[in-house]
């Protein structure tokens, strides 16, 4: 079901939660809505439910306003941070609830309701646990336990509020994968709500970048990290340098192999843009070595580039692990950079008050 | 909660069997001896004069008026206290903060004002006396007065026992019900209600036993009228005064029990709370 946010602003008192959204999910994304804490992803994701009313601006599902609509009536399924499983029921008995409140003219029967939450049980892989109560599941079952619930009333949209903000490192790799595929095959249109950048790219077939109340950005995964809308989304995905553009790196970055426009003042460079060689000749971009770690896959150098009042600016360059053995570098050394593609921004642009 | 001793608190042994022993002495001496004194009393001539007493007319009429009183009491106390605690839990609105402390009103008020205000306020002189007169309703020194007042001093323990509780818990699971499809009601009785049930049955039987114990406020509207205003609080105040040591004794030996029982719901409710606490 596609779903089109026209205008949505929401105040809690003097905040703002959401400023004029204007935002269109196609029908059976995976989308993420991704931003810092507070600025207002979930409040989105509750207005789009029905937990939640806008100020202002219209929701539509399926090309319906449903603005007004109560959240019994929308079609979707909402899986809570912390879970919201009835503690005083089963496992069977919080996955049936959705059928067993339908009215008498459409509900099911016991057989049909008791094929349907064991059909729900083994697509989460959790049948055995049918006759538990919550308390006594781990974090990670829990999460899939309430996913099957809220797929029993066959919602025609699914919302997920931090589906994994509250497990283990660990059982949240597995999940991530785990609710990419499930999404492949059911292919309901969902949108959840991160704060984790990896988290959203990794899941997300689209991902939304929210910031302060504003939507930053919207695109796929490589769209928004390839071409990041502005500072704030630059920074927020993945890592980058913050070069400040002063006289003295001009050069040093025009020696770097860059073109650098007119305007901007600041530019952004991803570690991995950036290429290093041992230094040769004086009119390359040069810098210290000062440290490297080891990311596994990668190498991480820590650059110190001098500046001219005696000071120095630390870059990071990354690389893989082969790479920079051929390079046969050690701490101390001299490096010329080769800058592969940078990003301009007015750094103004985006900004987070701090 | 273990039973370890922790090293660095352990006091001297005299100091530990000092604090023990006066515990147990004050006990003993004036919770369990006069407890155990009403039932000597209240027996001390034989069976048939307990059964006597406590079947007077009067003490019958007294035992059912108590009865009543809680019976209408209750209910309503139950349904004020689940609408306080759901407004206060689930809503900001504004005045909340002072709806939440005036609540406990009741518990600061000693119980004769607000005997006496419901007084001012229905009785002959009082605010409707007249016009109540005039409709002859009588509300002092009858049954509604009685209920009026019961219910000021009761209506606190229900709210006080939820509020907390449905804050603590969140309207998640509310919420997770409504959007599967689940109308307002259907929300309350199978997920609401289950989940505050153990602090609602608490909450109940401290109001209980308020109600059918009350005497301060209870007594200032009542009139005394034996057998048909005096509930057994009362009852037993009256036939002490008559000097019917046995009378008086049996009718408050009735009232024990009740504490007794009380206490015994009380315990078992609590420990029900806590095997269904919320463990996150």
């Amino acid at each position: 079901m596609s779903i089109i946010l026209k205008n949505i602003s929401k105040r809690f008192g003097n905040f703002s939660a959401l400023d004029n959204i204007n935002l269109e999910i196609p029908e059976g994304e995976l989308v993420a809505l991704l931003g810092p804490s507070g600025c207002g992803k979930t409040t989105l994701l509750r207005i789009i439910a029905g937990l939640e009313r806008p100020d202002s601006g219209h929701v539509l599902l399926k090309g319906e306003d449903k603005t007004y609509h109560d959240i019994r009536d929308r079609g979707i399924g909402f899986v809570f941070q912390h879970y919201a499983l009835f503690r005083h029921m089963t496992v069977f008995e919080n996955i049936a609830f959705g059928m067993r409140v339908k009215p008498r003219k459409l509900r099911p029967t016991e057989t049909q309701i008791r094929d349907k939450v064991h059909a729900l049980l083994a697509l989460v892989q959790l049948d055995w646990l049918y006759d538990r109560y919550p308390d006594q599941l781990s974090g990670g079952q829990r999460q899939r336990i309430a996913l099957a619930r809220a797929l029993a009333v066959e919602p025609s949209v699914l919302l997920l509020d931090e589906p994994f903000g509250a497990l283990d490192a660990s059982v949240r790799k597995d999940l991530r994968q785990w609710l990419r595929h499930l999404h492949h095959n059911l292919n309901v249109t969902s949108i959840f709500v991160t704060h984790d950048q990896e988290e959203a790219m990794e899941v997300a077939s689209q991902v939304v970048v929210f910031n302060h109340g504003h939507l930053e950005q919207q695109g796929t995964p490589s769209d928004i990290y390839d071409h990041p809308a502005n500072a704030f989304v630059s920074r927020f995905i993945g890592d980058t340098n913050i070069i400040a553009l002063e006289s003295h790196h001009t050069d040093w970055l025009r020696s770097s192999g860059l073109d650098i426009p007119p305007q901007p003042d600041c530019l952004h460079v991803r570690p991995h843009d950036i290429d290093l060689s041992k230094a040769t000749s004086d009119g390359a971009a040069t810098a210290i070595l000062k440290d490297w770690q080891h990311l596994g896959a990668l190498i991480r150098v820590e650059l110190a580039k001098p500046l001219p009042d005696g000071a120095e600016e630390i870059v990071y360059a990354e690389m893989p692990n082969d790479r920079f053995k051929q390079l046969a570098l050690a701490i101390g050394d001299k490096v010329d950079l080769t800058i592969r593609q940078a990003h301009w921004f007015h750094e103004e642009i985006g900004r987070a008050p701090h | 909660m273990h039973n370890s001793s922790k090293a660095a608190l352990q006091d001297p042994t005299w100091v530990r069997y000092g604090l023990m022993t006066l515990a147990l002495l004050v006990i003993g001496l004036f919770l369990c001896l006069p407890l155990a004194s009403i039932f000597f009393q209240a027996f001390a001539k034989g069976w048939q004069a307990y059964a006597e007493q406590i079947s007077t007319p009067d003490a019958v009429s007294a035992i059912c008026l108590t009865l009543l009183v809680s019976a209408i009491s209750l209910p309503l106390s139950v349904v004020f206290g689940v609408s306080a605690a759901w407004a206060i839990a689930r809503f900001d609105f504004p005045g909340k903060g002072l709806l939440t402390t005036l609540i406990d009103l009741p518990f600061s008020v000693s119980p004769v004002t607000a005997g006496l205000l419901f007084v001012l306020l229905f009785g002959a002189h009082g605010w409707f006396g007249e016009w109540l007169q005039a409709h002859d309703i009588k509300i002092i020194f009858a049954v509604p007065g009685i209920v009026f007042a019961t219910l000021f001093i009761t209506c606190p323990f229900v709210a006080r026992e939820l509020i907390p509780l449905m804050q603590e818990m969140g309207s998640e699971e509310e919420e997770a019900a409504l959007s599967m499809g689940a109308g307002p009601w259907t929300m309350f009785w199978r997920v609401t209600l289950p989940n505050i049930k153990w602090g609602l049955l608490y909450g109940v039987v401290l109001c209980n036993a308020r109600a059918m114990g009350e005497f301060g406020a209870v007594s200032v509207v009542s009139g005394h009228i034996a057998g048909l205003t005096n509930t057994l609080p009362l009852h037993v105040e009256a036939t002490y005064n008559e000097y019917n040591a046995v009378g008086a004794f049996a009718a408050a030996s009735l009232l024990t029990v009740l504490a007794v029982v009380t206490l015994v719901v009380k315990s078992y409710l609590e420990w029900q709370q806590q095997l269904n606490r919320p463990h996150n």
